[in-house]
């Protein structure tokens, strides 16, 4: 063999330019084990509307139903509570509901529902997602005497009011999420459905 | 013959290269303590975690649906079931209480400092894959506390800012921690976990053997070397100090036999009440409490009134460790040589630590905030502190040899 001299500058370079492509192929190979991570089709498809009677609900009671694999608070407010609502506003973070992703526009009002005496809440404290308990009485020994009813959150101590409207000084950021649903009739609420079919 | 066989052997493998190399040849301090049980502690804890777990594997279903009754079959029907459980449990924890105390005897004798930074980083790297081991083998039973507990560690994901809600979803791979959850924690629990822990041990005992232990004294032995080139104050680790881990380790395993057989749930801190309910996504227990190994962790988290600051304070909690070789500037190492400063602020980091451990097994109140949020400052005021107490101090002078 001829003595060649050895290009080192073009080995360099195609050793390089080999490890670049490769690379660059090994980045679009995680993609399928980062992407199978995602909720599966299965999984998006799991959220078909919920049926709620609530006739039966007596007022000042709550009823929790599964909707997603969450929990669904449906209270049937006396109108004793609905006037505890708007007298909070100074100890709230957010008593007009500003904050848009939290519900749909028609409860950005200060009872956060369609009906006055019907609240409907998504369960899951926006602090950590327990699912806060419901908290009726007035001034119970434990959450002292300004309570005038609300939700309580057992993990971390977020408080929520009536229309689920979170206090200030909480762990919580935000008011719990209002889902959407429909009154099928006066007495039937659909979740999971953001307008009457026509 | 056996001997031919041996040489057959070691001629196409470095067996005998690696017994002299780690254990015949391998010179450590002489001085070993109590606290110098916990490393093989460790690895021994790491063998019964592995080989229980694969026994418990075969009869585990991990689905939302079977989990929590396979458990129970495992306890009640499978031949020895219940010892195997219980050892993984118990095991668990004791995983934990070795791993404090000998990050606590790092942090007393500067077994982290130079030329050892990597051992350190390595094991804040164990630390931290344990407890992602831990976290995800907690939701395989499918009980109350698993199901909750795993619902707020995922939401701390949530928290981040702007990627935070993807990333939950990504890791729960649904909207709500469900079957696929726990199937994949299943996959993660006893296949990718393990695999990383033993890569990371691997780098551990590597690094460890290179630069040869630290010491109560904090002496390098390899400064002061015979003629053979061996260091004075060295013995080797074989036979010396493997019998006398294996007395530590006959110890350990007395303690550990008995909480498995007389105390296996830990008084409702191995195992938690509310995990032998099923879980319920509906409904949170009234009380929901991480297991003990992560409760500093978590007064911490909750200790600050704010989500996202929250979530960052109880991270850097831990990430802060990883700096520990370059925030302690003082060249002395072992506690025997520092100040009075030193030992004041160790005290009242662990203190603080344990102190968090208590709170944050308790419910929320105005004095458990409190003293969280004061315990809080005191852990990170450690690392402030040390990294001025670090630079001014006045160390006794440190002796030649070993003492």
């Amino acid at each position: 063999m001829a003595e060649v001299p050895v290009n080192t500058a073009r080995r360099r370079f195609l050793t390089g330019s080999a490890v670049a492509v490769g690379a660059v192929g090994a980045g679009f190979a995680t993609v399928p084990f980062l992407s199978s991570f995602e909720p599966s089709a299965r999984a998006e498809a799991a959220g078909a509307p919920v049926d709620v009677a609530v006739g039966k609900l007596a007022a000042g009671q709550m009823v929790t139903v599964a909707w997603r694999g969450q929990p669904i608070y449906v209270v049937h407010r006396t109108p004793k509570m609905i006037e505890t609502l708007p007298s909070l506003d100074a100890q709230l973070a957010d008593p007009n509901s500003q904050v848009a992703s939290q519900q749909p526009k028609f409860a950005k009002n200060f009872y956060r529902s369609r009906k006055q005496e019907y609240l409907v809440l998504i369960g899951v404290c926006t602090h950590l997602g327990c699912a806060p308990t419901y908290r009726p009485e007035v001034a119970p020994k434990d959450l002292g005497p300004e309570w005038v009813g609300g939700f309580f959150c057992p993990c971390h101590g977020s408080k929520f009011d009536l229309a689920g409207r979170v206090y200030k000084g909480v762990p919580a950021p935000t008011n719990l999420y209002v889902p959407d649903y429909i009154f099928v009739s006066d007495d039937l609420i659909r979740i999971g459905v953001a307008e009457k079919q026509a | 013959m056996i001997q031919k066989l041996g040489k057959w052997v070691d001629d196409r493998l470095p067996v005998s290269h690696f017994w002299n190399a780690h254990l015949a040849k391998y010179y450590v301090p002489k001085n070993f303590n109590f606290w110098y049980y916990f490393g093989s502690i460790l690895l021994a804890v790491f063998a019964i975690q592995i080989v229980t777990g694969i026994w418990l594997a075969m009869n585990y279903k991990p689905s939302a649906a079977e989990a929590f009754n396979s458990v129970e079959y495992i306890m009640r029907d499978v031949n020895w079931g219940w010892l195997i459980r219980y050892m993984h449990s118990t095991g668990a924890s004791f995983f934990f209480i070795a791993i404090y105390l000998h990050m606590f005897r790092a942090l007393m004798y500067g077994s982290y400092k130079k030329p050892r930074e990597l051992i350190w980083i390595f094991g804040v790297l164990i630390l931290v894959a344990l407890m992602a081991e831990a976290f995800m083998g907690y939701l395989l039973p499918w009980g109350q506390m698993s199901f909750w507990g795993a619902q707020v560690i995922i939401s701390l994901f949530g928290s981040i800012p702007f990627i935070g809600p993807d990333l939950a979803l990504w890791i729960r791979g649904d909207y709500v921690v469900s079957d696929v959850t726990l199937n994949r924690f299943f996959a993660l629990h006893v296949i990718a976990l393990p695999l990383v822990l033993l890569f990371l041990i691997g780098g551990h005992i590597m690094a460890l053997h290179e630069v040869g232990s630290n010491n109560p004294d904090g002496v390098e032995i390899k400064t002061n070397k015979d003629e053979h080139g061996k260091p004075r104050d060295g013995i080797p680790f074989h036979p010396y100090y493997t019998v006398k881990d294996l007395f530590g380790l006959g110890v350990f395993l007395f303690l550990f036999a008995a909480v498995i057989f007389y105390w296996p749930d830990g008084g409702g801190k191995f195992l938690e009440a509310p995990n032998f309910i099923p879980a319920d996504p509906l409904k949170t227990p009234e009380h929901i409490a991480p297991v003990w190994y992560f409760a500093p962790h978590y007064a911490i988290l909750r200790a600050i009134p704010d989500k996202f600051l929250g979530v960052l304070a109880m991270g850097s909690a831990i990430m802060i460790l990883f700096f520990l070789p370059w925030i302690d500037r003082s060249p002395t190492k072992s506690i025997r040589y520092r100040s009075l400063a030193f030992k004041i602020i160790l005290f009242s980091f662990v203190i603080a630590f344990i102190g968090l451990g208590y709170l944050g097994t308790q419910p929320v109140n105005y004095w458990t905030t409190l003293f969280s949020q004061i315990f809080a400052f005191v852990y990170f005021g450690f690392f402030v502190a040390l990294f001025l107490v670090s630079r001014f101090e006045h160390a006794k002078p440190v002796p030649e040899r070993l003492t």
